[in-house]
């Protein structure tokens, strides 16, 4: 079953992005931002147009690009490293490490069409390994946004951060999750649905999926509590502690593979902390086949109704 | 400073190099004999830094790429007054802040930690092109190897440096010909270097990287070429000052028997010219 999504109420997170960084930009010159030749794709136009010598495009190059960032924050500005995710991340991944997460640079990375949402380009253009990638460096928080109310908070957080940060962006339509003004709070995950059976923790585009799939489970008599966990690092093992003890299984949902991603952030926390039946979902260690990123979802086994059944299979593996 | 001046500080710096390396038993004692004439004059003629406010806004940065050389600029550091000339003793010492690589967060004076190769450069292009944006006058420097320049990330920092006209940023190419296991022109030759750069729209020098006169003189601010990224090619001789070290590959992270620190501390002893 596909999600039932109703286009009109479908909001593209980049849009929250650069509306809010052309409005902190406005205030902040210091504000600017790197890219390679994604002026377009990261729907920079309205910035470059406002403020033209704060738009560095330093073509198709990723490595240079993550340390321009990082040489501009070293000269005081605050640089919003923006471009497709796979590339950000992959291709520039010991820039990230050498040049913003060891030496400590106020660098923002920004990787727009994360996930899978450049579903039929293929596994070249998704970025499914990005929270491994990233978590295993120290000193930069890991950050997917569910929709653009979090998508807003999360820019305006991590403008006022004194540090580096990565934030994953999709390009597929997501509905509002969160209310409008919603403060972004690092490491603390949102309850977004209260339950006492299990807890479906998800983040990014899968955070909708997941409350579907709890109305569903509803239905059968199942109370699922969901949270949406933006944060993968540092990752709120408080909110997954309480979710183990009070709930005793844990679903987790995300667009990423199982290896390394959310999934593995919260069961490093539940198996040292509190062991209780969990699922992952994600994809399983494969490349992806063609198709649209929602369809890949749902492939994957996280249709909300799919994400509902692995719930009710999960809760057969309590104590 | 005046240029014998700078020669005896650079002996200096060479000779507790040398020393450093063979008590610590590590270290890349032949790129910093190359390397440690462009530092001197960097540090003690060409930059404007304050040992007392290592962060001032307004200080020259200088990027060491190749960042194996750490030893060499932890003395010059030293040498200026951003760390205690006693430190360069725990050099690779257990918890010592002066590892094998440089670290900014740590060693005031350090601006960005360098290890792996190919890095500096991106980094000097955005702290030149901040600069640039705050139409301030401060410059930046960065010092590559010549084996460093097969990495294509320090290619796509020089178009980018041309395409923003960075005439601020100084890039010095230690161009001593011999790379980590082998010759520079029989690994991946990328040199001549001064026609590529050229070709890439940058105002190029070639110097002697050992002579004084010509090293001040290249790294004036007179000497910047306006809308046009500066590049040095500064021929040096990698284990320079210490006869059978020099031009040798054998050097690259060798540690010297006792007999050969102390010829190498006699011959550097020797006056400067």
């Amino acid at each position: 079953m596909n999600a039932p999504f109703e286009a009109a109420k479908l909001h593209d997170c980049r849009d929250a992005f650069t509306a809010t960084l052309e409005e902190l930009g406005a205030a902040n010159d210091d504000i600017v931002a790197v890219v390679n030749d994604s002026v377009g794709s990261s729907k920079l136009g309205g910035f470059r147009d406002k403020f033209p010598d704060r738009l560095i495009n330093v073509g198709i190059a990723e490595q240079n690009m993550v340390g321009v960032g990082a040489g501009l924050a070293n000269g005081g500005k605050i640089p919003f490293v923006c471009a497709a995710a796979p590339f950000l991340t992959g291709r520039a991944l010991e820039q990230i490490k050498a040049d913003i997460a060891y030496s400590q640079t106020n660098v923002k990375l920004v990787g727009i069409s994360s996930g899978m949402a450049y579903g039929e380009l293929g596994p070249t253009h998704h970025s499914i390994e990005d929270f491994a990638w990233i978590r295993a460096l120290p000193n930069v928080p890991v950050i997917c946004p569910a929709d653009r109310n979090e998508t807003a908070a999360a820019i305006r957080w991590a403008a006022k951060h004194d540090g580096g940060c990565f934030l994953r962006l999709s390009r597929v339509g997501v509905p509002d999750v969160l209310p409008d003004g919603h403060v972004f709070e690092l490491g603390r995950a949102n309850t977004l649905r209260e339950g006492n059976d299990l807890t479906i923790i998800a983040n990014g585009v899968l955070t909708h999926r997941a409350l579907i799939a709890a109305d569903l489970l509803e239905g059968r008599g199942i109370a699922a509590r969901v949270l949406n966990m933006a944060t993968v690092r540092p990752i709120d093992a408080e909110a997954i502690i309480a979710a183990a003890t009070d709930t005793g299984a844990i679903l987790t949902v995300e667009e990423h593979t199982t290896f390394g991603g959310l999934g593995s952030a919260v069961a490093e926390v539940v198996v040292d902390n509190m062991p209780v039946p969990m699922t992952r979902l994600g994809v399983p260690g494969v490349f992806a086949h063609t198709a649209s990123a929602n369809q890949l979802l749902d492939d994957f086994g996280m249709s909300p109704a799919a994400i509902a059944d692995s719930a009710a299979a999960l809760l057969k593996r309590k104590a | 400073m005046e240029p014998q001046e700078l020669r005896k500080i650079a002996n200096r710096i060479r000779q507790r190099d040398v020393r450093a390396v063979f008590e610590a038993g590590a270290g890349h004692v032949g790129g910093e004999m190359s390397v440690i004439d462009l530092l001197t004059a960097l540090y003690f003629d060409a930059m404007n830094v304050d040992p007392d406010n290592p962060l001032d806004p307004n200080r020259d940065r200088l990027v060491l790429s190749k960042g194996h050389t750490a030893l060499a600029l932890y003395i010059t550091l030293s040498e200026k007054g951003f760390i205690p000339k006693e430190e360069i003793a725990t050099f690779l010492q257990h918890n010592s802040r002066l590892n094998g690589h440089p670290n900014k967060v740590k060693v005031p004076g350090v601006e960005t930690n360098t290890g792996p190769l190919g890095h500096g450069l991106p980094v000097a292009v955005g702290m030149a092109t901040a600069a640039k944006l705050d139409k301030a006058n401060w410059r930046t420097f960065v010092i590559t190897g010549d084996g460093e320049m097969q990495e294509g990330s320090n290619w796509e920092a020089i178009m980018s440096a041309a395409q923003f006209k960075l005439d601020n940023l100084t890039l010095i190419i230690d161009h001593n010909r011999l790379q980590q296991g082998a010759r520079l022109a029989d690994t991946n030759d990328v040199a001549p270097l001064a026609p590529k750069l050229e070709a890439f729209g940058w105002a190029v020098q070639e110097i002697d990287g050992h002579d004084m006169d010509q090293i001040t003189q290249a790294l004036a601010a007179q000497n910047v070429t306006p809308g046009k990224p500066t590049c040095i090619v500064a021929h040096t001789n990698k284990g320079q000052g210490i006869s059978f070290m020099t031009d040798n590959v054998a050097w690259h992270h060798k540690v010297p028997s006792k007999e050969q620190y102390e010829q190498a501390i006699a011959e550097l002893k020797e006056p400067a010219e």
